[in-house]
């Protein structure tokens, strides 16, 4: 049987029907109480996007009143130029594109190879191995961080982009979640087809697994891609103003001796942009990604 | 409670087939296949040794020595531990850090588990509420602390013009000790409770409904079912958020650091550990010192989770009428 006769087949199977028992509780229609209570949280978490904006379309000296205006002003174009010239947002936007790029296209091709190799592949020392993977993420980024720095600085590399993407390549999360992912996904039989018709490891990699893996692996990538951005503690530490990424430049921006709020609320507001922009179009995956990502009991 | 991972392991049955010897062509397929595995794991293993492991052994290397930057190490034995240990603004922050992480993961949680609750009803704009729940997850630390700070401002703040709607007086945020530490719960609280309720959500969904059906035979009301099936049944889930949460906490340092710099507040009032251990590092130069404190918060983290998980054992033994 060919490979695609065998995905069909794995596709056409009807799926077990569940004859009495539901895996999910169906869950009580809500009543207006519920409605009350989540509108009211769904406010609290996007006020404070909207009042970014408020006071980033103001001068500084409007937001020292009380109470403290609540449409939005005439400066927002002013006031982010400032920000821009100020701390070369511009340059850090770049630079986040790039760091936050990297990190993504190397985490999805790394974590996607180990994450099949524990979920199909039958190896030596597989257990262990993943155990190990999985104790990783116990371990926080803190306690590394003055050893890193000095790698860094023998090699050259404190201050540049590359000390920020080095140790952010592959994660210990991305392979579980990976592996979690094509454990459910990626038939045995498909893979044992593949076998018989005598392809190779690097064929069956893809030909069968990547195109399998790619819902999972865009799930991924934007998970990446969103922590990469926001990355802050490595950054701070071993960027400098020169070369920043976005959060360096509002941490610098944050820190000036007369912090004018007007600017820094712009500045915050050109830096988070990407990362809404993404979220109005993806928020849906986003939330489906995190979902499936949990430790379920 | 099980996932549903279980793949059905058709077709494992192979019959060793009588070979004649292998040609070249053979042997390299068949190491292709034993040596694949190895491939796909090594980019993962090799990146962890060098910027996962080697710096976990590093720091306590470093932390028996006097190291500042550009100089060479010098070996002083315990000298930094004694300096930490006999140092008051290590246990002021410890202890802030402590106040912080309380503050903000106690609330953040229960929020959580409640918001999860509402959110698993059937209802209309189910997406768009759940997006919003996350809306603040996916911005940064800094985007957020600045927003915050603004709106903990003295004068013309949000959150002073809401206080004196109820005529209370103002609060002077920053400069005060407890203000300024709830301020910073307040944020990090905002930034999480939507991920928790989430997570629990996927928990939720994962409980049998038998056990429901079973409770609500037996008489028992919504509460009592979200008491004794869902809190028993979302046990893992919730010692997972817990142990996180308090991995973060001990971390805490980009909103501290942006609501006030590097001191944490003129008096050190919010200087957390892992602001105390950057600027020991890179506000004086002292990596040594700054090594110590990395490993000491380490220490920390693993008794606390041991002690959450030692905890969470303890609570299982008394089995609830909800188990099987």
């Amino acid at each position: 049987m060919s490979a695609t006769g065998v995905r069909e087949a794995a596709l056409a199977a009807p799926t077990p029907v569940p004859v009495r028992r539901r895996r999910y509780r169906a869950p009580d229609a809500a009543g207006p109480l519920t409605y009350v209570l989540l509108v009211v949280t769904a406010l609290l978490f996007v006020v404070p996007f909207y009042y970014m904006v408020v006071a980033a379309s103001r001068p500084m000296a409007e937001m020292n009143t009380s109470p403290p205006p609540f449409l939005p002003g005439p400066d927002l174009w002013q006031n982010i130029t400032t920000a821009v010239q100020q701390q070369a947002i511009g340059l850090s936007i770049v630079n986040s594109l790039i760091v936050s790029g990297v990190t993504t296209v190397g985490t999805l091709a790394f974590c996607t190879l180990a994450g099949y190799a524990f979920a199909k592949l039958r190896f030596r020392g597989e257990k262990p191995l993943f155990a190990i993977t999985i104790g990783t993420l116990m371990i926080p980024p803190s306690l590394g961080v003055v050893p890193l720095y000095k790698l860094m600085s023998d090699w050259g590399l404190a201050g540049r982009l590359e000390s920020v993407i080095l140790p952010s390549l592959v994660g210990a999360f991305g392979v579980f979640f990976m592996r979690q992912y094509l454990v459910q996904t990626l038939p045995d039989e498909l893979l044992e087809a593949a076998k018989v018709d005598g392809a190779s490891q690097i064929r069956t990699v893809v030909s069968i697994v990547l195109p399998i893996a790619r819902p999972g692996m865009a799930v991924l990538g934007m998970l990446t891609f969103m922590t990469s951005w926001n990355d802050f503690f490595w950054p701070v530490i071993t960027l400098n103003s020169t070369m920043p990424t976005v959060q360096v430049a509002l941490n610098n921006l944050g820190s000036g001796y007369v912090p004018d709020t007007a600017v820094i609320m712009a500045g915050t507001l050109v830096g988070t942009l990407p990362v809404i922009v993404v979220f109005l179009l993806l928020g849906r995956q986003i939330v489906s990604g995190i979902i499936a990502g949990a430790v379920k009991g | 409670m099980s996932t549903p991972t279980a793949s059905p392991t058709l077709g494992r049955h192979r019959q060793p087939v009588p070979e004649p010897s292998p040609t070249l062509r053979q042997k390299l397929f068949r190491a292709e296949g034993r040596l694949a595995p190895y491939a796909y794991v090594a980019p993962f293993f090799l990146l962890f040794l060098a910027f996962g492991l080697f710096p976990l052994v590093y720091t306590m290397w470093i932390s028996f020595h006097r190291f500042e930057l550009g100089s060479d190490p010098e070996w002083t034995g315990l000298d930094n531990y004694v300096w930490l240990f006999s140092n008051p603004k290590f246990y002021n922050a410890l202890l802030k850090t402590v106040t912080i992480g309380v503050l903000s993961t106690v609330p953040q949680l229960l929020l959580a588990l409640g918001l999860a609750h509402l959110l698993n009803y059937r209802m209309r704009a189910r997406t768009a509420f759940r997006v919003s729940m996350i809306m603040p997850y996916a911005t940064s630390v800094a985007a957020s602390t600045l927003v915050f700070a603004q709106i903990f401002g003295r004068d013309g703040g949000l959150a002073n013009w809401l206080l004196s709607l109820v005529g209370l007086d103002g609060l002077d945020w920053r400069n005060g000790d407890l203000s300024a530490q709830i301020a910073i719960a307040v944020i990090v609280t905002w930034r999480w409770t939507g991920y928790n309720a989430l997570i629990y959500l996927a928990g939720m969904q994962s409980i049998s409904t038998d056990l429901y059906e079973a409770t609500a035979l037996d008489g028992a009301n919504r509460w009592q079912q979200f008491l004794h099936v869902t809190l028993p049944g979302l046990r893992p889930t919730i010692l997972f958020t817990v142990v996180v949460s308090t991995i973060g906490a001990t971390q805490l340092f980009g909103e501290p650091l942006l609501f006030g710099g590097v001191d944490g507040g003129a008096l050190n009032q919010y200087q957390t550990l892992g602001l105390f251990m950057y600027q020991q590092g890179w506000g004086f130069g002292s990596l040594g010192r700054a090594a110590t404190v990395a490993w000491v918060t380490f220490l920390l983290i693993v008794v606390l989770v041991l002690i959450n998980t030692a905890l969470a054992r303890w609570r299982d033994r008394d089995p609830e009428g909800a188990r099987r």
